[in-house]
């Protein structure tokens, strides 16, 4: 700051570059963003490529060697505050399985829970969360069939970690993925969106407001079933978890080589959720959903699915939001509330309040 | 969202854009000078929504983007320190120093925590007296308040383990090299809103007068952005240059003058280097003498740093209006949304990926 030769150039501002985090990882990994798929490709791709694994769905569908298609998933569950409203993390460790599941059309039947444990966690807490589990998985109508169990010394696990693996049997004819999306497919979503994000940043106590946003944390797999049955040909299923609604759709554009059309109007946000975002400089858009699907299905069904999605109590405010169109290929274009239109990245890193 | 959803009413801000359709008559190059507003512009598409004959040219109103890397690599040099909690709002994480950003540092074990308010950031402080807590006092006029609050509390208190890191930038000064630029465009201005909240607009008939341009203090919703896109527009056609106010529900020409006289107390001017953009004399503050104990640069004698800055990105004069993004010579190549060099090719709303996108689109529909 000494240099006071140096000329003031109104040659423009260098805006700084963001740095790629190549050498360590950063909190920005976990994301679920850019960042996130940019570790995958570079550190998990090569070693473990196969057919199934490059597909890149929330399940992995394999076929048993006698015939019938199984869907696996297997998902790591951190969350801070353990509960917080409208869930806690053993029903978010039951619905996040069961939702990969659901998500490749497949029918959830069995779960395993491995838990590592912080040293001093008291056991009322751990009864507490499983007994939550036990109440997610009967709702989900799915069983946990094995289980593991780690303590890690005090200091070293935020009081628990859970794993969950899910096997689920897919029926005959469903073939669903993000590859699938076709051009003049209607974009649904099962309501509104950010709750879960919103509702757990609120219970960590930092936000200097009181905000009243419950978590949206459901299993879907009944939603679906319901969806399948007017219409058995649904091209995709995704929930928008970490990165949120418009990660989601930007992985669609990617896996399909479609575009996406949304219209701002149409998405439904909470009042509440909207409001904290505003405060804090967030775009719902981009915040977390636990219990909440995007459907893309041939725009003739759009009435029917919509009718069936609206009268099961998770799908209450479902709304057709956009449509899948050929061009730009890969995109996501949203025309905004005042008309206007932009483009709908993915998240890059970690979700950061703006100051400007 | 009460009061804000008026102010996001598509029929009205048609109404307005229809209104600044009928007046223009020519081109005009404005300049919003704000990182809010340029960030809402682009978030609702009103770009795009304009009569061809304005041009929106983006200021350097971001105090993350235009704080200067040597501040930076302080910053990450501090924040690296086992006794410190380094407090900052959450977008200067991911500013990169010379090669390391405070998500590097926080990954390395440094302990690096978001705040919302610098107020957070003293009651940590008075919460860990073992510790030192120091927050990173970034921001224009807007910010300049609290930040002062903070350390005329913690020097109250007697928190000598609290110390903020100053990079206060001002706007006048900016808009004033800006329109003294040689290679300046920009032919009026619409001010920041919540700048103006604080500081009035006092200072801005004289700027208006001396260089000819009506500048504008216009607000943050579309309706706010149109209707001070439309009071530019009028003065440009009529050949008036004059300091008005699109944002009275939230600015006065006095502005908060409690808020002044605390910025008073606790700042004085002194001469702040910009990123990208170099020395501005008398364009930021720093703290007092009598403040200078929380002063963290003070406090941690911390070695001037070479710095080493990105040679590619040629953001900043995308930004302005000055070069297009096809005239970057990684622009396409070595630059892509996919492997991007630059905030305008990472961002969702940045120029060069924009560019990149429908450029593309275009060169599709032709064929």
């Amino acid at each position: 700051m000494d240099d006071h030769s140096e000329e003031i150039t109104m040659q423009g501002a260098i805006c700084p570059v963001p740095l790629q985090h190549s050498a360590q990882v950063v909190l920005g990994h976990g994301s679920g963003g850019k960042m996130t798929q940019d570790l995958i490709e570079r550190s998990f791709y090569p070693p473990f490529k196969n057919p199934t694994l490059l597909r890149g769905n929330d399940s992995a569908v394999v076929t048993a060697p006698e015939g019938g298609r199984l869907a696996i998933t297997t998902d790591n569950h951190i969350v801070a505050p353990l509960f917080f409203p409208g869930g806690d993390i053993g029903r978010l460790a039951i619905c996040g399985a069961v939702n990969d599941l659901a998500m490749v059309g497949a029918r959830p039947l069995w779960l395993t829970a491995a838990f590592i444990l912080e040293e001093g966690l008291p056991l009322e807490v751990l009864e507490r969360v499983v007994e939550s589990m036990r109440r997610a998985a009967e709702e989900a109508g799915v069983i946990i069939v094995a289980g593991d169990t780690k303590v890690a010394e005090r200091g070293k696990a935020d009081g628990l970690f859970i794993n969950t693996s899910g096997v689920g049997w897919v029926p005959e004819g469903r073939e669903v993925g993000g590859a699938q999306a076709r051009p003049g497919d209607g974009v649904l979503l099962s309501g509104s969106i950010g709750d879960h994000g919103i509702a757990v940043l609120a219970a960590r106590g930092e936000l200097e407001f009181e905000a009243q946003v419950e978590s949206d944390l459901a299993p879907l797999n009944g939603l679906v079933e319901a969806m399948f049955e007017v219409c058995p040909e649904i091209h995709v299923l995704r929930d928008p978890t970490r990165g949120g609604l418009a990660t989601t759709l930007n992985e669609i554009a990617k896996q399909s080589g479609a575009g996406i059309k949304l219209e701002e109007q149409k998405i439904p946000v909470n009042a509440a959720v909207g409001a904290a975002c505003e405060m804090l400089g967030f775009d719902p858009l981009y915040v977390a959903n636990e219990g909440k699907l995007v459907a893309m299905i041939p725009g003739e069904a759009i009435d029917a699915v919509l009718e069936v999605m609206r009268k099961h109590p998770y799908g209450k405010q479902a709304y057709c939001i956009g449509e899948v169109v050929r061009e730009p290929a890969g995109r996501v274009l949203m025309r905004t509330a005042i008309g206007g239109t932009r483009i709908v990245e993915t998240l890059s890193g970690e979700m950061l309040p703006r100051i400007c | 969202m009460k009061f804000i959803t008026e102010f996001r009413d598509a029929e009205l801000v048609r109404g307005v854009l229809e209104e600044i359709q009928r007046t223009v008559t020519r081109p005009w190059v404005l300049m919003e000078i704000c990182g809010g507003q340029t960030h809402a512009i682009l978030r609702h598409g009103l770009d795009q929504l304009l009569p061809p004959e304005i041009e929106l040219v983006h200021g350097p109103g971001c105090p993350v983007c235009v704080t200067p890397v040597e501040l930076i690599d302080k910053a990450l040099a501090i924040a690296s320190r086992a006794e410190v909690i380094f407090t900052s709002y959450g977008d200067m994480l991911r500013v990169p120093g010379s090669g390391r950003d405070l998500f590097s540092v926080r990954a390395s074990g440094g302990d690096v925590r978001v705040v919302y308010s610098p107020l957070d950031a003293v009651r940590m402080a008075k919460e860990n007296p073992e510790r030192h807590v120091v927050f990173f006092g970034i921001g224009f006029e807007t910010t300049a308040p609290a930040n002062a609050m903070s350390v005329v509390q913690a020097k109250k208190l007697a928190l000598n383990n609290y110390s903020m890191l100053v990079s206060h930038v001002c706007v006048p000064p900016a808009v004033r090299a800006i329109f003294g630029s040689p290679d300046n465009r920009v032919q009026a201005l619409l001010a920041a809103g919540h700048v103006c909240t604080v500081m009035g607009y006092w200072e801005y008939p004289p700027i208006a007068e001396a260089y000819g341009v009506p500048i504008v203090v216009t607000g943050f919703e579309p309706l706010d952005i149109v209707r001070g896109i439309l009071m530019a527009v009028r003065q440009l056609e009529e050949g008036r240059a004059e300091a008005e106010n699109a944002y009275p529900r939230a600015v006065t020409f006095e502005g908060n003058k409690p808020a002044q006289e605390l910025i008073d107390k606790v700042f004085e001017p002194c001469d702040r280097k910009w990123r990208g953009i170099g020395v501005i004399p008398e364009s930021g503050w720093c703290l007092r003498e009598d403040f200078r104990g929380h002063d963290a640069e003070v406090r941690f004698d911390v070695e001037a740093i070479q710095p080493e800055e990105s040679p590619l990105c040629i953001a900043g004069q995308i930004l302005q209006g000055l070069k297009k993004p096809t005239e970057c010579s990684a622009f396409g190549t070595q630059c892509t949304p996919e492997h991007p060099l630059g905030a305008t090719m990472v961002s969702a709303e940045g120029a060069c990926a924009a560019y990149y996108r429908y450029s593309q689109q275009a060169t599709e529909m032709h064929d």
